[in-house]
């Protein structure tokens, strides 16, 4: 036998073997390489995702579709407010600014026609809303005496309720737009009344429609007018001037404060938000560590714990334990081996969203740290997992079983949920590696806060786990 | 334990240094005592077929003989790592060649030759043409000569084989045999589970029946046959029969 000169160097040791397991991840990553699927799945998956957020993060959210009638006759699109004179379609380019408006063809129909027109588009799923303005619009909105008497002009939205989603997004949109064209129309009713305010004080030149330019005199001015004449008049006259003089004073001063008074009633509160936790994080810059930090766990969990379940399913794990390579060395390679192909498929995500988001290279090094740690951290949850279970199937449905919750749990904003729900989440969520990962990749992408948290978190729950799988081999193995 | 038989008589090998012995082996599965005090003693060069019912303690004794579970009294002689195993289910990798794998368990066995202790077991199995081909892709009883050869590859003389044979036709069993009879031709001492009687009558010098965790009879395959002749009268032409009527006598 050619063999027989081949001889054991010398009994393999209980201690964790480096050579040992520098073969048995090579091996792996054979075995890795002749399983195109699942290379597949690991490289598509980030690309993929990474691909999908970017063009959501650089499309923006989809505006929706709303039909659009304005019974308001073409020739009173303006109106005129005093001085003043106000275009309402600049008020409805506003509001088509935030959905996607379908304009209903109104010619040769009655206005009711036109309104049944609109309500037929949302009744037929054309458009999930109708805005329908009334032909009184402008008229009303004309004189400050119409709008006080007859009351402001109704606009009717109808909209469908069948996917209750959508509908509320709807319904916030419009109520929101027209929250705004409402405050924007209040703010020139305002100045304009204002302005007349100023002529009553200061006097000035009035353009009154049929009557030309009407010069008015003012407070100020009939104040200085009385004050002149006192002095050609009697005691008595004197007296009742000078009541003239001080009422006029007396008004003139009240008013000057009515434009501060009147610009406060119009916005009486304003706010100052101020963020207490967390860091300042646009919304797209926190996609992104999301989705790396999804991607990081799903392909690191699903490595480590089909790794370790296929040593059980190809029955090796008895062979390998008996003295070839410890437990703990066994552990150590399948966590290597995870979080080393997810960190390089974390890194390719990044290098495809950097595509559509701004993303920071020069906080590279921070990346680096920060996905290593994570992913270390989700290789021992990984091995915990595929050392609970003898195959490789039962591994990946207990990684899916548990990542999808943990997702969902780490991103519950607090407020949302009862405080003692909340409390739970948040203790669920930090006995898990996902949401200190989060916030590491958060620190580390966006400069949000401090990095050294949630990498200690996640480095207590990488030994955490690592001592849980090592027991779990010793108990069920 | 039942009454333990030993119609063997001593012979000049049994006299020789023993290549492995068991003293007292006793392991517990929670209130369940799988192995109640079990010893053995195994010579250089013999093959002993240990034999019983599903459920004896053959696996989990042939474990522990192996070092791949511990006892919770008594000892083994020698260490796992001197002693060879092959499990019942074929441990090699799948997608990995014939070769590759004999190359890492070779390597992990820390050979001074791994390539040449991989080409040494090409030639001993008969698979030097099969040595690129996914181990996935081989027949069960090329499968099995590779999951043996590994167990060979540290070149131990001591041999653990749990129910080499389960799950493989007559045609791949006989071939199996033939790779097995070949090790022990070379002294190498094989100690092997089976519950097929015929196949340990046909290749052990030894038997040993192990019944519910303890050791009923350890002798040749004909003082067994003897004895189950005795205890069925020869009313029973089936040896199979016999047996079970000759476990049942002891209360299993």
């Amino acid at each position: 036998m050619r063999g027989a000169t081949s001889r054991r160097r010398s009994s393999p040791s209980c201690a964790i073997g480096g050579t040992e397991v520098r073969w048995l991840l090579l091996k792996d990553l054979r075995i890795l390489r002749r399983s195109p699927g699942l290379v597949a799945l690991l490289v598509l998956y980030p690309i993929v995702l990474s691909v999908l957020i970017g063009f959501a993060l650089s499309a923006g959210p989809d505006k929706p579709r709303v039909a659009f009638v304005s019974l308001v006759p073409p020739d009173s699109g303006e109106l005129d407010l005093g001085r003043e004179k106000v275009d309402v379609s600049s008020y409805e380019d506003r509001l088509f600014a935030a959905i996607d408006p379908i304009r209903v063809d109104c010619k040769g129909k009655s206005p009711r026609a036109c309104r049944q027109a609109a309500i037929g588009k949302v009744e037929s799923g054309a458009a999930i809303a109708a805005l329908v303005l009334p032909a009184v619009l402008t008229d009303r909105l004309r004189g400050l005496q119409t709008l006080a008497i007859q009351g402001p002009p109704v606009i009717e939205v109808f909209y469908n309720a069948d996917d209750p989603i959508k509908a509320t997004y709807v319904k916030d949109t419009i109520k929101s737009e027209l929250r705004d064209a409402n405050l924007a129309l209040t703010t020139r009713f305002t100045e304009i009344g204002i302005s007349y305010l100023d002529l009553i004080v200061s006097g000035g030149v009035v353009d009154v429609p049929l009557l030309d330019d009407i010069e008015l005199l003012g407070l100020e001015r009939a104040e200085r007018i009385v004050t002149r004449a006192r002095a050609n008049v009697g005691p008595v006259e004197r007296e009742q001037l000078d009541r003239v003089v001080r009422f006029s004073r007396l008004a003139r001063e009240n008013l000057n404060l009515s434009p501060a008074l009147l610009r406060s009633v119009r916005e009486p509160i304003r706010v100052r938000q101020v963020a207490l936790d967390g860091g300042t994080t646009s919304l797209s810059s926190f996609a992104v560590a999301l989705a790396v930090s999804v991607s990081l766990m799903f392909i690191t969990l699903l490595l480590a714990a089909g790794a370790l379940a296929l040593e059980r399913e190809e029955n090796a794990f008895p062979r390998l334990v008996r003295g070839l390579v410890s437990r703990t060395g066994l552990l150590l390679e399948k966590t290597g081996l995870a979080a080393v192909c997810s960190a390089a498929a974390s890194l390719l995500m990044l290098a495809v969203m950097s595509l559509f988001v701004d993303v920071d290279w020069s906080r590279l090094p921070f990346w680096l740290l920060a996905i290593a740690v994570a992913a270390l951290a989700f290789g021992a949850l990984g091995v915990a997992i595929g050392a609970l279970t003898k195959e490789v199937r039962a591994a990946s449905l207990l990684c899916v079983m548990l990542f999808l919750p943990l997702a969902f749990l780490a991103l519950v904003p607090s407020g949302s949920v009862a405080p003692a729900l909340y409390d739970v989440t948040r203790v669920v969520s930090a006995a898990f590696p996902f949401k200190p990962a989060l916030d590491a990749l958060d620190a580390a992408l966006n400069d949000s806060g401090a990095l050294t948290g949630p990498l200690l978190h996640l480095t207590a729950l990488f030994a955490a786990f690592a001592a849980l799988a090592r027991l779990a081999l010793r108990r069920f193995a | 334990m039942g009454d333990r038989s030993t119609a063997a008589a001593p012979t000049a090998r049994a006299a020789a240094e023993h290549a492995l012995t068991a003293e007292g082996i006793v392991k517990r599965f929670g209130a369940r005592e799988a192995l109640r005090g079990v010893s053995l003693s195994v010579t250089r060069g013999e093959l002993v077929a240990i034999i019983g019912p599903n459920g004896a303690g053959k696996t989990t004794l042939l474990s522990i003989l192996a070092g791949i579970q511990r006892p919770d009294a008594g000892s083994v002689s020698r260490d796992p790592g001197e002693i060879g195993w092959v499990p019942q289910q074929a441990a090699l990798y799948g997608k990995l060649t014939v070769a590759e794998n004999l190359r890492l368990f070779a390597r992990l066995e820390r050979l001074d030759d791994p390539e040449l202790a991989v080409e040494g077991m090409l030639d001993l199995t008969g698979l030097r043409e099969r040595a690129h081909d996914l181990a996935a892709e081989l027949s069960g009883g090329n499968r099995q000569r590779i999951n043996i050869a590994i167990g060979l590859l540290g070149r131990q003389d001591v041999l653990l084989l749990d129910e080499p044979s389960s799950a493989l036709d007559p045609r791949q069993r006989e071939r199996v045999w033939a790779f097995l009879l070949e090790l022990r031709e070379r002294g190498t001492t094989v100690v092997y589970s089976t519950h097929d009687l015929q196949e340990a009558a046909r290749h052990a010098e030894r038997v040993v029946v192990l019944a519910d965790g303890e050791i009923l009879f350890e002798g040749s395959p004909a003082a067994l046959g003897e004895a189950v002749e005795r205890e069925d009268g020869g009313a029973r032409g089936d040896f199979e029969e016999a047996f079970v009527a000759f476990l049942r006598h002891r209360g299993h």
